[in-house]
């Protein structure tokens, strides 16, 4: 199965034989990929116990735990790279969570859906309601995404914490698309940073 | 023909000697074991089996006292989780237990049972002895180690004590030490024993009266900490036991106490005290961080083993956070490590019991190791 187009992008992105630990890794989708094809040691976190249970039927080395609490465990560049793919708007603290990754790993890859893609601007705009898309499908009272964010939200925030982007990428529906006016076009992102 | 070493109901005595931790030695050493399945010619499927406290090596088969099925038959077998098609599993009945290994109702070198005379063993002290029943068996290095409550002691400690030997550990509802609380229920167990005037200083063996009594009250509080509150409640209730109206008295009047005062009494038909004693003190000298220098970690720093550890949501007497707190170590020690805490409503006793999803768990570690 081909993987979700913001993975694809981190898996060929990341060197082979890497120390790897994906965060909030679901099915590890990515992590299967990245052992198969980068004969990379990675590890997994995640939350939801029947995906853990897959994980490690995948022979996988996956702990059940959840990004705002359990990170603090790990020792300090314990990683070639920290992963964190659209599960930073679903954390408690995201600014805490981001601290935990650049500590953990060298380097971290962050992807998150855009809130501040056009369609989503026009939902709210003339819906006046909470935008419900393909890409965020969930209702305002059950949706995962506490913490919604868009591209220039974390640009800002970036910056603002001394954070260096050593690559980023930018999705419209599977299609990589520039960097122009990505803020208003891409429905996804992808950063690769480090401290 | 038959490897004798290989079959239901072994025993072998070893010269040793066993340096034990306490400082003793322990010689000869006997060990009754079972294999189940068949080890393949490079000997690179072995899966050794570790029980808990009160377990023995009838993992799989009829027990000999009880004429009940083995312990783990819904885990262990063809086409099971630790599928014996595949692997060759060896369950060892650990030393200072009552059902053929060494201990405390072994006869000493003067052709008496040994008592109290019994040295004191630890879980490590377990573990070289099982480490010594492989080397005749000739296997190196194991395909898995799996233990859950006190066989999850033995797991750790084996990836800690012989760490080339062990390519997958497998711990499940355990702990790396035992807590005060943990201590303080052998305590009341071991002190009801002792309590019983049949128990003499452990020198009960000549005349068969055996301190049943206090060995059933020992079962009766151990049996407690093995079960959920609410599985005792979905069970029993306060409901009465073939009464319909309490009685004033001090008979059984709840079920809950009848069912106990069962378990305490059967528990005493197949173990013997002094032998609940000896094990009860090795679990509670278990602290695999002390033996490391005060950190977990060091006890597994470099290891190439890949680990599992479960828990279970309701299980509070080896509860989650200790399962963490392996993880942790682990993590610390950049081991290859999954965890997870299962959802099951039968507290301690779980891993025993009817948990589909542990079955998924345990065959999908084991599978990924390559066999």
């Amino acid at each position: 199965m081909a993987l979700r187009p913001d993975l694809a992008i981190i898996a060929r992105e990341i060197a082979p034989a890497s120390r790897v630990l994906d965060i909030g890794c679901g099915d590890g989708a990515l992590m299967a990929a990245l052992r198969d094809q980068k004969q990379a040691d990675a590890r997994g976190m995640e939350l939801d116990r029947d995906n853990v249970t897959a994980c490690v039927a995948r022979g996988l080395s996956v702990i059940q735990g959840n990004a705002d609490t359990d990170l603090a465990d790990y020792p300090d560049a314990a990683f070639d790279y920290a992963i964190l793919s659209q599960t930073l708007q679903t954390t408690m603290r995201p600014d805490l969570v981001m601290d935990q990754l650049l500590r953990i790993g060298r380097r971290a890859f962050v992807s998150f859906p855009n809130f501040a893609q056009w369609r989503i601007r026009l939902a709210l705009m003339f819906g006046g309601m909470m935008p419900v898309t393909k890409q965020l499908p969930d209702r305002w009272y059950d949706t995962p995404n506490i913490h919604h964010v868009t591209i220039d939200d974390f640009r800002k925030y970036i910056a603002e914490h001394g954070i260096r982007i050593e690559g980023q990428w930018f999705l419209r529906g599977e299609k990589l698309i520039s960097a122009g006016a990505a803020n208003l076009r891409a429905q996804h992102a992808v950063f690769l940073l480090t401290r | 023909m038959a490897d004798a070493r290989f079959g239901l109901d072994r025993k072998l005595t070893l010269d040793g000697p066993l340096a034990l931790d306490g400082g003793g030695i322990l010689a000869p050493v006997d060990i009754a074991y079972e294999t189940y399945g068949t080890l393949n010619d490079d000997r690179s499927n072995a899966i050794l089996l570790c029980h808990a406290l009160t377990g023995d090596q009838h993992v799989a088969s009829t027990h000999p006292i009880t004429g009940k099925p083995g312990w783990w038959t819904r885990m262990v077998g063809p086409g099971k989780p630790i599928d014996t098609d595949r692997f060759c599993v060896i369950c060892p009945n650990v030393i200072g237990s009552c059902m053929g290994s060494s201990g405390p109702e072994s006869l000493a070198a003067d052709g008496k049972p040994f008592g109290m005379r019994f040295p004191v063993i630890t879980i490590r002290d377990m573990v070289r002895a099982q480490a010594m029943l492989l080397d005749h068996l000739g296997i190196g290095a194991l395909y898995a180690v799996v233990g859950g409550s006190m066989g999850g002691m033995q797991v750790l400690t084996w990836a800690a004590t012989y760490p080339t030997r062990v390519r997958a550990a497998l711990v499940i509802a355990s702990t790396a030490r035992h807590s005060a609380q943990n201590i303080a229920f052998h305590e009341v167990g071991r002190q009801a024993i002792m309590a019983d005037p049949n128990w003499r200083g452990g020198d009960y063996y000549h005349d068969g009266k055996a301190p049943d009594a206090g060995l059933a009250v020992a079962r009766m509080a151990a049996h407690i900490t093995y079960l959920s509150e609410l599985g005792l409640t979905e069970k029993f209730g306060r409901r009465l036991q073939d009464r319909s109206s309490k009685t004033f008295g001090f008979d059984a009047d709840f079920q809950v106490e009848s069912y106990l005062r069962y378990q305490g009494l059967s528990f005493t038909g197949r173990f013997d005290a002094n032998s609940y004693l000896y094990i009860t003190r090795a679990m509670d000298y278990f602290d695999l961080a002390e033996d490391h220098g005060g950190h977990l970690a060091n006890a597994f720093r470099g290891s190439t083993t890949r680990f599992c550890v479960v828990s279970f949501d309701t299980d509070w007497l080896y509860p989650t956070s200790e399962s963490r707190n392996i993880v942790h170590a682990l993590n610390a020690g950049g081991a290859p490590v999954s965890f997870m805490e299962l959802s099951a409503p039968f507290g301690h006793d779980s891993f025993l019991l009817d948990v589909p999803e542990l079955d998924r768990v345990v065959d999908g570690f084991l599978t990924a190791g390559g066999l």
